[in-house]
């Protein structure tokens, strides 16, 4: 039922990946930039992130508004993310009128406004949003992590934004950032759905290729020297609760390392879903660290993220501490698990139940329509398709020696930033 | 464009009586099941008639500690061999409750049906709150409790409902409080399981690759034999009285730096006849494009906050139509007086005839969106079954929508709506 991939590069540049599945009448379409806070520089930290926010304030040939009605009035849905790598804009709508999508990306890959009064009211809007975020104590305490384990990268800063870049970036600021990463050959345009492949590609040609190709992207971005010694950061805030994140840095996802870690990452805190929309999780129960530190009472939740960047980031354990325990009980326990680790290799049967349940969480992910698309453009922002693709086979290629040489490698107290949130009230 | 007759069969169809399963077993379980074998997956969902309504007044939270215990331990497995067979699987189940009702969620690969139902079965029929586990699990949760006393938004919705429930069971958190839940022995949770979880009007979905008559034999086999004799009935559910004027109420939670704001009135019953008007109505508001009239307002010409949306709850027994907006501190009085205008304006002329036809094409073209997933499809069907729409519900659906007029929705709206008697709660530095 779901037909085969195809991949093109249009004269300009811009890639194209389609997907044909006639499951259910939907087009999902993406475009991808390569841009996020990772092209950032000092003092104009979350400019990535302000610009997606202007590309939906519309343009001579759609107002704004005037999409948000057509793509509403349809019943479809259409956003935008940006993160680290990337910047992304996507529309799921259904089949018969989704061609409203190609004109409305091909249009704001060029044609955005940026009106000064319009950025004005966006600045309070993204201030707003900022200021939601750091209610929450995981942002305040992964900002200041983040922050300590970068020193030259600009993965140092989250994709929000220091506050006063907020204050003072400027209407030309954000246009030129906009005219420098939205370029054809700097994006990837990935469709999924019910469509033939042909006529699809007749219509991208003639509603994307006559976009100029536009100056090549350089960048030059400063590398990040290795961590000596273990680094700490504390931060305090409102509330009775303390946190922990326990920051690693960790491969990019094109390393075959990441792989491994992704394989350690499950034994030790639990599989993670590769679906963005919809469910195809399980829980981590059975992980070692949730049945060293939550059944054994002196965490109240730990969670495990890796995530696939295009730069070496962070692999990051997050924690809730027991109110009966102190943090330092927390990093004690978590460090006897991973000397575990180290002194008694993981068995092939632990990492063969990895490997089923990452089947599992595939064949989850292939479920609805958008995931697919997005998974299409997603996996080219930090590597290529063929990553998502084989990445089941990329982990049934681990062994217990690999894991043994990834732990060692990556999970040692001097290549990581342990943060501690600390309540005022506690 | 190639299609072969199985996509035809599926992609186009809404679930109805030619392809819904509905089957009623003998202890009184209602089946329901569809097929679609797409990707060889299963969505499993249901409820029973238990929930937070059955509380015991100072100890409440305690529904949602059942539920929360049920996979703490059984008689025939303890907490690691359980979640050992989830997840060894990468499947996911878990259990949880509401007011009303106490719900179950899965999800597996279809293969894997056996094993999901025999848990289901195992964790609703002989549960054993091992006392290790319920200690553990009662410290979680007062440590969630504490984080939502940080919650802004948590906290301004809990205080909306004390006003707008004011005297109403409704006006009570399904978690409870924390001196509610320091309350709660083990010994509660047995007392609760026994007395209110049984099979009568429980009620099963199972949509995926399954053929729908095999699945209602599956639940068959695993929980057809299940029967409760002494299983309560739910208590009769007391109507509110509307707020006789404007009430605003704060809560401060210090060193924030944003503040929430939940403010509107209460909403019908599912049943009402206002139903359609109403939600169509609040599409327009608060929901519609970027957040509707509000939206629009609120963020888009005064750009005071990243969200600022309407939420209608309508369920069983009283509902809420909430107008929710984060806010900078500074701003809570200008927010709160934009609402206020756009519910005046709302309640005093009718919506444009533009927007009335942009949301009713907004509800009927999202259809195929929200029943492409096994999940979206599953929901659907429980509250089929829940809200007893009938089976040809969805086919009926398109006529309930376009039958709105611009006035059932001022006439609707104004029966719950007042803009000098609203409910207005903060929560924030």
């Amino acid at each position: 039922m779901t037909n085969s991939t195809q991949f093109i590069t249009l004269s300009n540049g811009l890639s194209i990946h389609l997907k044909e599945i006639h499951t259910a009448p939907i087009i999902s379409t993406w475009v991808w930039y390569r841009v996020g806070s990772r092209n950032e520089t000092p003092g104009k930290t979350g400019i990535s992130h302000w610009v997606e926010h202007m590309q939906f304030k519309g343009t001579q040939a759609f107002p704004a508004g005037i999409l948000d009605r057509e793509i509403s009035r349809v019943g479809g849905v259409w956003n935008a993310l940006t993160h680290l790598d990337w910047t992304t804009y996507f529309e799921t709508l259904p089949a018969h009128i989704f061609d409203i999508s190609l004109s409305l990306e091909a249009d704001r890959m060029i044609n955005s406004q940026f009106d000064g009064l319009e950025v004005e009211r966006e600045r309070t809007v993204i201030i707003s949003e900022r200021e939601g975020n750091e209610n929450q104590p995981l942002f305040l305490l992964g900002e200041a992590v983040q922050n300590k384990a970068f020193s030259q990268h600009p993965y140092q800063h989250e994709v929000i934004g220091e506050k006063e870049d907020l204050h003072t970036i400027t209407r030309d600021d954000l246009y030129h950032h906009y005219r420098r990463f939205y370029q054809p050959a700097n994006a990837v345009l990935a469709i999924a759905g019910d469509f033939e492949t042909q006529s699809m590609l007749e219509r991208i040609n003639q509603i994307f290729g006559e976009i100029p190709p536009g100056e090549s992207v350089k960048q030059k971005l400063p590398l990040e020297p290795p961590q000596t010694g273990e680094k700490s950061v504390h931060v305090t805030g409102p509330g009775e609760t303390s946190y922990m994140q326990i920051a690693y840095h960790a491969p990019s996802a094109s390393n075959p390392d990441f792989f491994t870690l992704t394989v350690l990452d499950s034994l030790l805190t639990g599989p993670s879903s590769l679906n963005m929309f919809g469910s195809g999780g399980t829980s981590n129960k059975t992980s070692r660290l949730y049945r060293a530190l939550v059944e054994g009472e002196i965490s109240v939740s730990c969670q495990g993220v890796l995530q696939a960047t295009l730069d070496p980031y962070l692999y990051s354990i997050n924690l809730t501490v027991h109110p009966f325990h102190t943090p330092e009980e927390v990093l004690n326990a978590v460090d006897q698990e991973i000397q575990r680790v180290l002194d008694s290799p993981v068995t092939s049967a632990e990492i063969e139940r990895a490997i089923k349940q990452a089947k599992a969480l595939f064949a989850f992910s292939s479920e609805n329509i958008s995931n697919q698309a997005f998974w299409l453009g997603y996996a080219e922002m930090f590597d290529s398709y063929d990553w998502f693709e084989n990445y089941v086979d990329h982990l049934a290629q681990v062994t217990p020696e690999k894991v043994l040489e990834i732990a060692r490698t990556y999970l040692h107290p001097n290549n990581r930033v342990v943060g501690f949130y600390t309540p005022e009230g506690g | 464009m190639m299609k072969t007759p199985i996509y035809e069969e599926h992609r186009n169809a809404l679930p109805g009586p030619d392809d819904i399963t509905r089957q009623v077993l003998p202890n009184g379980i209602t089946v329901l099941s569809r097929a679609n074998f797409n990707s060889p997956t299963l969505s499993i969902k249901g409820y029973l008639h238990s929930g937070s309504l059955l509380d015991p007044q100072g100890k409440l939270g305690l529904s949602y500690l059942v539920a929360f215990g049920l996979m703490t331990g059984t008689a025939h497995h303890d907490f690691q061999s359980l979640y050992n067979e989830i997840e060894s699987i990468g499947a996911s189940l878990n259990f949880s409750s509401s007011t009303l009702t106490t719900s179950f969620s899965a999800h597996c690969l279809s293969e894997d049906l056996p094993v999901i139902l025999g848990l289901i079965s195992d964790c609703l029929r002989s549960p054993s709150f091992p006392d290790k586990e319920f200690n553990r699990q009662k410290n979680q949760m007062l440590t969630a409790l504490a984080i939502r006393a940080q919650d802004t938004s948590a906290m301004a919705s809990l205080l909306f409902d004390k006003i707008v429930y004011a005297g109403h069971p409704y006006q009570h958190p399904d978690e409870g409080y924390s001196e509610t839940v320091q309350a709660i022995e083990r010994d509660d949770l047995v007392d609760f399981y026994q007395r209110t979880y049984g099979p009568k009007n429980m009620v099963v979905v199972i949509v995926g690759a399954i053929d729908p008559q095999v699945a209602v034999d599956a639940v068959n086999h695993s929980l057809g034999d299940w029967t409760n004799p002494t299983q309560a009935q739910l208590p009769e559910i007391p109507a509110i009285s509307p707020l006789q004027k404007r009430t605003q109420k704060t809560t401060s939670i210090p060193g924030k730096s944003q503040a929430d704001i939940v403010m509107g009135s209460h909403a019908p019953d599912r049943h009402s006849p206002d139903f359609h008007a109403l939600r169509i109505g609040n599409n327009i508001l608060g929901e519609f494009g970027m957040m509707g009239r509000l939206g629009q307002r609120v963020r888009e010409d005064a750009g005071l906050a990243y969200y600022a949306y309407s939420s209608l709850s309508i369920s069983l027994g009283p509902g809420a139509w909430e107008m929710i907006a984060g806010v900078n501190p500074s701003n809570i009085d200008q927010t709160i007086a934009l609402i206020t205008d756009e519910v005046r304006r709302f309640v005093s002329e009718p919506v444009t005839e533009d927007e009335l036809s942009d949301s009713k094409s907004n509800f009927l073209g999202r259809m195929p969106l929200l029943l492409e997933s096994n999940s979206g499809v599953a929901v659907s069907l429980l509250n089929i079954e829940h809200f007893n729409l009938g089976l040809d519900y969805f086919l009926k659906y398109s006529n309930l929508v376009q039958a709105i007029t611009q006035e059932d929705i001022l006439v609707a709206s104004r029966k719950y709506l007042d803009p000098d008697r609203l409910a207005i709660a903060v929560a924030g530095p």
